[in-house]
């Protein structure tokens, strides 16, 4: 069934993606280290599903429709930023600073 | 055997994304970032979901992925300098990370017997095939309507609505996505 070592290695994999975010400052390898997270809540709910039945593949559809469009919207996002300040590392970034 | 594979996904996997995250390459991470994707198709084979591997390789491995290697090289990041925070993030990614692991880590001991039986309350049903009926019936519907009919029925039944709300969400993605790249923002 190998309900444990899922559980156990989607843990692994989504601290691995929070620290993917904490200690880069490219804004593509961020975004890449969100879908890691998504994809590590994808392997968890794969996993119930062996015992709850058929709504976690759905929850899975809807996660990945979801990546799908943040990734959309955020390259487009980013691609913007480059525009205007001809860099996508975050340290560069600080309109929003007061 | 289904334990020796499962492993060496993992094993893939993990060690993978660890590669993803400590890369200087934007390239390289997104490479190695789709490796870990390939290794979770895999495993979600092993777990009886392989509609959903299917559309792991397709959507994620596929089209995110692309897409992502498209804009990387789209602005020439190929070889950028060394963007790994100082001392100090690096301390706090440590600290945070290992909490992290940690908590989720008492995640391993769970069985399906254990889950029953902490589900059930000390009731009589420990047994997993008792508490869990719904798992045993998917796998039922599943030798008769096939993988994809189990996960379309309830897809077009009882989730139509978030469904329907899905395709509003792709399309104002694609609406946001189109004016965000316009040369004049």
């Amino acid at each position: 069934m190998l309900l444990g070592p899922s559980l156990g290695l989607s843990a692994i994999l989504f601290s691995l993606g929070v620290a993917g975010v904490l200690l880069r400052r490219n804004a593509i390898v961020l975004f890449m280290c969100i879908e890691l997270m998504l994809n590590a809540v994808n392997l968890t709910f794969v996993a119930l599903a062996q015992l709850y039945g058929a709504s976690g593949y759905i929850m899975v559809f809807f996660v990945m429709t979801v990546a799908a469009a943040e990734a959309a919207v955020g390259l487009a996002i980013i691609l913007a930023m480059f525009r205007h300040r001809q860099s996508v590392d975050l340290q560069n970034i600080n309109l929003l600073r007061g | 055997m289904i334990n020796a594979v499962f492993w060496f996904f993992a094993g893939v996997a993990v060690l993978s994304a660890a590669l993803c995250i400590l890369q200087r390459n934007p390239v390289n991470a997104a490479l190695w970032l789709v490796s870990t994707m390939f290794s979770l198709a895999a495993i979600y084979v092993l777990l009886d979901a392989q509609f959903i591997a299917a559309i792991q390789v397709l959507v994620y491995a596929g089209a995110v992925m692309v897409l992502f290697l498209f804009v990387i090289m789209l602005l020439n990041l190929g070889h950028a300098s060394s963007d790994i925070r100082g001392p100090s993030a690096v301390a706090a990614t440590v600290v945070i990370c290992g909490l992290l692991v940690g908590e989720l880590f008492a995640l391993w001991r769970y069985t399906p017997h254990r889950l029953a039986a902490e589900l059930a309350q000390a009731g009589p049903f420990s047994d997993p095939r008792a508490v869990f009926a719904a798992g045993d019936i998917a796998r039922q519907e599943a030798q008769v309507r096939g993988v994809v009919g189990v996960i379309a029925a309830p897809l077009f039944q009882t989730y139509l609505v978030p469904f329907e709300i899905t395709s509003i969400l792709l399309l104002v993605a694609i609406v946001g996505a189109v004016v965000l790249a316009k040369r004049n923002v």
